[in-house]
C-alpha cells in the first residue's frame, strides 16, 4: 500500500484516498496537429519499468491535483510535487539519481 | 513423442511408472530459425504451435525468460467465455472457445476444459439492457449465449442471494458452453505439441536487444547468446512496451497489476462460473474445490506481480453480499499478475513497423480465454502477413481512430 504526501494540503495518507491519473508531463496537442501528434498524446505511454511521473488526484481529501514520482519494479515513492509544472523539479530529479543511477536509460 | 492413452496408463502401472519420458525437450538455441516467437505463455505457444500445424512451419524456437507458462498463464482465473458485443471480438474469442472444446483430444494433453456455463449477473438496469443487447449481437454472431431471467439465475446457482438489496440480480447474460480448463495444461500441452513438432522451447532466455538491417528483423540478442531469424512474434503481455522499444517502436500499453484469490477447499456449491461486473467480482469453483475469486485492476502502472490490499477488500465485500456463505470462508492464497492494457481495452495483434516483427499483446485482464484463437490468428498473420480474424485489431487502429468500443478488458477480470 503507497503511503503518499499531498504537496497541496499538506496530509500524509494511504492510497485508498488518492486516486492515479495515468502519466504526467505528456504534451497536450489539439486543433491542427499531425494525427501522429494525436495519437501520441492519446495514447502512447512510456510504461517504464522503473521510475515513472505522473498524475495523481487527492480525491477523498482536498480533491487538487499533484505529481508524484513512483518506482513501478518496487512501488517506491520518490516524492510529490505541484501540479502547475511542465518538469520534475530538480532536487527530486537529484534524489532519484542518487537512488537509480541510470534510471533515465532504462525504458 | 509417447503418446498419452489409457493403454499407456496401463502400461505404465505395470512397470512401477517407469517409463513416462519429458513431455517436452529442453532445448539450447541454434543459430537461427525461420521464426521466433518471445514469450512461452499460452499466447506465444499456441502462436508456435499453430504456425507449425496450420502452416507447416517448424523450425521455430520459443524464448522465455522465466519459466515455461510462468506469467499470467499460471495466473489467471482460467474462465473461457466468449460473449463479446463487437463482431471482431465475438468472432477471435468464439474462434477461441471452440478451439478450447477439442483442445485436449488436439495436443493428445487433457486441459480439463470444463463447459459448466458463465453468467455475468446483471445488477442495475443499464446492464440488463446492456445484456440484452449482446445476447441479441451474439445471435447474429452465431454464439450461443441467452439472457436469463432472476429465477432462473437463482436455480443455476443455489448459493445466490437475488434479492440486493444494494445490488438486485435482476437477470445474466448465460453463455452454457463457457467454462474453465486448467491454465498450465494448456501451456504444457502446447509446449509438448510444439516439440514434437521439432520446435525448441527455449526457458531462461531473456531477449536483451532486436537486430535490425534495413528496416527488417534480422534476430534477437539474449542472454544465451544472438539468435538470427526472418520472423519475429512478440507475444508476452505485461512486457510488451519493453520489447518494442527495443525493436524501435512504441505501443499504446500501460501494465498494470490484476489480483485473484483462491479459498480453502469446500465440498462443490457451484458448479458454474459466475461474474457480477457492477461490483468487480467474479467467482468459480475450482475442481479441488477451492473457490476462484478474482477482482478489478489497481489504478497505477505497476510491475510487481503484486496488488493493493484495498481491491481485494472491495471484491470480497462485493462479493459476500451476493453470495453470503463466503463471509465464512477463509482465504488460503492471493497473486497478481501484470496486464497490458491498451487505449481502447481490446488487444493488439499486429504488424509493426519493423519489416518482420509482429506482434500479440494487450489482451489485458481477459488473456487466457483467449489463447487458443489468438494463436490461430497470430500463426495466420505471421505466415501470410494477414488474418480476417486481427483485421480489426492493428496497431493502425489508434492513429485512425477506429477504436473497437468494447471494454473487453474492463478494468474487471474475466
Amino acid at each position: 500500500m503507497l503511503i503518499v504526501s499531498c504537496p497541496n494540503c499538506g496530509i500524509t495518507a494511504e492510497e485508498t484516498e488518492f486516486h492515479a491519473h495515468g502519466e504526467a508531463h505528456i504534451t497536450r496537442h489539439t486543433v491542427g496537429s499531425s494525427d501522429d501528434q494525436m495519437e501520441t498524446y492519446l495514447f502512447m505511454r512510456k510504461n517504464p519499468k522503473g521510475v515513472h511521473f505522473e498524475r495523481w488526484r487527492h480525491q477523498n481529501g482536498c480533491g487538487k491535483w499533484f505529481h508524484m514520482a513512483r518506482d513501478t519494479m518496487t512501488l517506491e515513492v520518490f516524492g510529490t510535487y505541484s501540479a502547475q509544472t511542465y518538469n520534475p523539479p530538480k532536487d527530486l530529479l537529484a534524489e532519484i539519481d542518487a537512488k537509480r543511477p541510470g534510471w533515465r536509460d532504462v525504458s | 513423442m509417447k503418446k498419452y492413452s489409457v493403454f499407456a496408463v496401463a502400461r505404465e502401472a505395470m512397470r512401477h511408472h517407469t517409463g513416462w519420458t519429458r513431455a517436452w525437450r529442453d532445448a539450447a538455441p541454434k543459430k537461427r530459425y525461420d521464426a521466433i516467437i518471445i514469450g512461452a505463455g499460452g499466447h506465444g505457444l499456441a502462436t508456435a504451435y499453430y504456425l507449425g500445424k496450420n502452416f507447416g512451419i517448424t523450425n521455430v524456437a520459443i524464448l522465455e525468460k522465466g519459466w515455461l507458462g510462468g506469467g499470467n498463464t499460471g495466473r489467471n482465473t482460467t474462465i473461457i467465455r466468449s460473449n463479446y458485443l463487437q463482431d471482431p471480438s465475438a468472432a477471435i474469442y468464439e474462434k477461441s472457445r471452440s478451439l478450447y472444446e477439442t483442445m485436449s483430444q488436439d495436443l493428445n494433453y487433457n486441459v480439463m476444459f470444463s463447459p459448466r456455463g458463465v453468467i455475468m449477473l446483471a445488477q442495475t438496469e443499464h446492464e440488463v439492457r446492456g445484456y440484452k443487447r449482446t445476447a441479441h449481437a451474439n445471435m447474429l454472431q452465431g454464439v450461443t449465449t441467452e439472457f436469463i431471467t432472476p429465477a432462473k439465475v437463482k436455480q443455476l446457482v443455489p448459493i445466490i442471494n437475488i434479492d440486493g438489496p444494494r445490488y438486485p440480480v435482476l437477470g445474466g447474460l448465460w453463455q452454457a458452453r463457457g467454462g474453465t480448463a486448467r491454465h498450465d495444461a494448456v501451456a504444457w500441452g502446447y509446449a509438448r505439441a510444439c516439440s514434437d513438432m521439432g520446435m525448441d522451447v527455449i526457458q531462461q532466455c531473456e531477449v536483451t536487444g532486436i537486430q535490425r538491417e534495413g528496416g527488417k528483423v534480422t534476430g534477437v540478442s539474449t542472454t544465451k547468446g544472438d539468435i538470427g531469424c526472418d520472423k519475429l512474434g512478440i507475444v508476452v503481455a505485461g512486457h510488451s512496451g519493453h520489447l518494442a522499444d527495443m525493436a524501435g517502436f512504441r505501443m499504446p500499453i500501460e501494465s498494470v497489476a490484476l489480483q485473484a484469490l483462491v479459498s480453502e477447499p469446500i465440498k462443490p456449491c457451484m458448479d458454474v462460473v459466475v461474474m457480477a461486473n457492477t461490483v468487480h467480482g467474479y467467482m468459480s469453483q475450482s475442481d479441488k474445490g477451492e473457490m476462484v475469486i478474482g477482482g478489478g485492476t489497481d489504478g497505477y502502472n505497476n510491475y510487481t506481480q503484486r496488488g493493493s490490499f484495498h481491491h481485494i477488500e472491495e471484491t470480497v465485500r462485493a462479493l459476500i453480499e451476493t453470495f453470503p456463505m463466503v463471509s465464512r470462508l477463509k482465504m488460503l492464497r492471493q497473486w497478481g499478475g501484470i496486464v497490458d492494457v491498451t487505449g481502447d481495452r481490446s488487444p493488439i495483434l499486429s504488424k509493426t513497423p519493423v519489416d518482420g516483427v509482429f506482434i500479440n499483446c494487450g489482451w489485458g485482464t481477459g488473456g487466457f480465454k483467449a489463447i487458443p484463437g489468438s494463436g490461430w490468428a497470430m500463426a495466420e498473420l505471421m505466415a501470410k502477413g494477414r488474418s480476417p480474424l486481427t483485421d480489426a485489431f492493428g496497431m493502425e487502429r489508434f492513429t485512425e481512430g477506429r477504436f473497437i468500443d468494447e471494454s473487453v478488458a474492463a478494468g474487471v477480470a474475466h
